[in-house]
């Protein structure tokens, strides 16, 4: 079974998003994600300074099996983003929630998250998946 | 594996003379020749021999195994279509030599774009594409010449469904479009509803594979081209899986304004060796001004020539330095001539039935599939989602072990729309005793994966190299030899 957080909100394309205590937004992608592409051997994060609408495609993921696109759950500025990724993008199938994030966003609407899933929400979408 | 580089059979001054060729050699002059030796392996004429022959015999290849890879069509390609493409006078002819002296080869090439004409229902053939990327190319460059002929230079939009063929994002891309991705209803179909919504007058055109990635064939196709169409965008068919419907629909009759065929593929060319292919396109009445060239024509009293720029001053223009891969060609010339109308039919009358054959067996046997209340159209697919989660023998596993029962592994986690899926195209060229062999197998490994997960997991026991670190080989690229390593 997947790890499903219940404090993170999600997209129906399996990222995973989290305000911090200054108002900024760190995206990931899921546990369910990660486990369905295989082990990555690269990760594509958004440049610092990049504006990105809700919905944009954000950054990419590729395993051995596939290359996937990582939309933006939210519009707004990328503040940060894991360059650790570079070197060890295997750090998105060890800890997806944590070692493994992939940028933070400044939010230019944060009203817009209330329209992400929350935990419940997403368990079903990946229980119909599995 | 168990066999060394050549590098390291390497002993100096050590040579074959067979193939030396000392009077090419003798002819270049002193200051032109190098002054350290090229660092080329130096073995006997045996051992060049045997080195090559035991590495041939470490491959999979359709001479020796069935190679139910779906979405390739990897089929038997007739010993007589390289036979005949190679005599003499079509090996010696040289691509500038005068018209006059080349009416056979463009007699041939004229009658294969009309056979292509014929079996796609298109009204013009371009064969200098050399390969399917750049039939692809060449489809979507034209539509684009087309809305920009008409003044139209708003569409720049490729709508491509998730079924479609993997390349098809790619081409758009490449072409300067912007892709809009559709998504397919759960029986495989487009969701028409969902193309309604993004069609517009940004639309330049749709790229679609029918039958789609999915295996089945697009039922509403016809409703699909006249919603297309009504927007002012233009068709493109992706003729990767036209081995399923040779001589029996086509492209032009569903509506389609440009199809490309890999005639590396279909028509008697092995594939998957990286080329020479040949990607040739047909276009509808909308885009013949603008194919590229040369295409090859007939004048009134019968002489063929090339048709250039001259002839099509709104062509695209050209795409290779002559015209296409001569060789591939000509093999697709012969196979279909051997072939005939009525044989024609009958290849995508065999593929569609060794298709559904496998796949009402597989599935009497317990294999799940994945549009089960669609018939398979010349491929299918299997998911292994079940078997994954209750055996924790996955898609991946089932291919591996495969290989030791003598058979190559079918498509993998293609299309990423299904999970752990199998995409199986056992093709026309299969008797039904290799058809029943792979079933056992396939029956085989799923009593296994209930009885002893871990010898399916391990798979495979039986080639050269074991199971091997998918990321790894990704991200340590290691292909070249250096002098380094050679100890020298």
């Amino acid at each position: 079974m997947s790890n499903i957080p219940s404090n993170l909100m999600y997209l129906e394309s399996h990222e995973w998003a989290r305000t911090e205590a200054d108002g900024t937004v760190t995206v990931g992608i899921t546990d369910h994600a990660q486990k369905a592409l295989g082990d990555l051997v690269f990760v594509e994060v958004p440049e610092v300074g990049r504006t990105l609408a809700k919905g944009a495609q954000a950054a990419v993921v590729e395993s051995v099996k596939a290359a996937s696109d990582v939309y933006s759950p939210i519009s707004g500025e990328v503040v940060a983003h894991n360059a650790a990724l570079q070197g060890s993008p295997e750090l998105v199938n060890q800890d997806p929630y944590g070692e493994g994030w992939l940028f933070r966003i400044k939010p230019s609407d944060p009203a817009e998250l209330e329209q992400l899933l929350d935990a419940d929400a997403y368990g079903k979408i990946v229980a119909e998946e599995s | 594996m168990q066999e060394p580089l050549i590098f390291h059979h390497s002993r100096p001054g050590r040579s074959a003379a067979a193939q030396y060729p000392a009077d090419a050699v003798a002819d270049v002059p002193e200051h032109l020749r190098r002054k350290r030796p090229a660092g080329l392996p130096e073995v006997s004429e045996l051992q060049a021999v045997r080195h090559f022959t035991r590495l041939s015999q470490l491959n999979f290849s359709i001479d020796t195994h069935f190679y139910p890879l779906g979405s390739c069509t990897m089929k038997y390609n007739p010993r007589a279509c390289n036979r005949l493409a190679m005599l003499p006078g079509f090996l010696g002819r040289h691509p500038l030599a005068p018209e006059s002296l080349s009416q056979g080869f463009l007699a041939c090439m004229f009658e294969l774009q009309e056979m292509l004409k014929e079996v796609t229902g298109m009204k013009g053939v371009s064969l200098t594409p050399m390969a399917g990327a750049q039939g692809e190319f060449a489809g979507v460059a034209m539509i684009r010449a087309y809305h920009r002929a008409r003044g139209d230079h708003a569409r720049n939009e490729i709508i491509v469904p998730d079924a479609a063929h993997g390349t098809n994002p790619a081409t758009a891309t490449m072409c300067g479009c912007k892709v809009i991705e559709v998504p397919s209803l759960a029986n495989g179909d487009i969701d028409l509803e969902a193309l309604q919504r993004v069609l517009g007058p940004n639309t330049a055109g749709i790229m679609l594979t029918n039958p789609s990635t999915l295996g089945v064939f697009e039922r509403r196709i016809v409703e699909v081209a006249r919603l297309v169409h009504e927007a002012g965008g233009l068709l493109y068919y992706d003729g990767a899986n036209l081995n399923a419907i040779l001589g029996k629909v086509r492209p032009g009759d569903m509506g389609f304004d440009v199809v490309h065929i890999n005639l590396h593929k279909t028509f008697s060319t092995p594939h998957g060796g990286g080329g020479p292919g040949a990607g040739v396109v047909g276009v509808g009445e909308r885009l013949l001004p603008y194919l590229p060239v040369p295409i090859v024509g007939r004048d009134d009293d019968g002489r063929y020539r090339w048709l250039d720029e001259r002839d099509l001053p709104h062509t695209i223009g050209r795409l290779s330095a002559f015209m296409g891969n001569a060789g591939v060609l000509l093999r697709a010339y012969v196979y279909m001539r051997m072939l005939g109308r009525d044989g024609m039919q009958r290849v995508a009358e065999f593929a569609t039935l060794n298709a559904n054959y496998l796949l009402a067996r597989l599935r009497a046997e317990g294999f799940d599939p994945a549009y089960p209340e669609r018939r398979a159209s010349h491929e299918f697919i299997i998911t292994l989602k079940r078997q994954a989660k209750e055996l924790g023998v996955t898609a991946m596993d089932f291919a591996k072990r495969l290989l030791d029962f003598g058979f190559h592994a079918p498509t993998t986690y293609f299309p990423l729309l299904v999970p752990e899926c199998l995409l199986i195209e056992p093709t026309e060229t299969e008797t039904k005793q290799e058809l029943d062999a792979f079933i056992a197998a396939m029956v085989a490994i799923l009593r296994e994966a209930e009885q002893d997960a871990a010898k399916v997991k391990g798979a495979p026991y039986t080639l050269p190299v074991r199971r091997l670190d998918d990321v790894r080989a990704a991200k340590q690229l290691d292909v070249a030899y250096t002098e380094a390593e050679s100890g020298a």
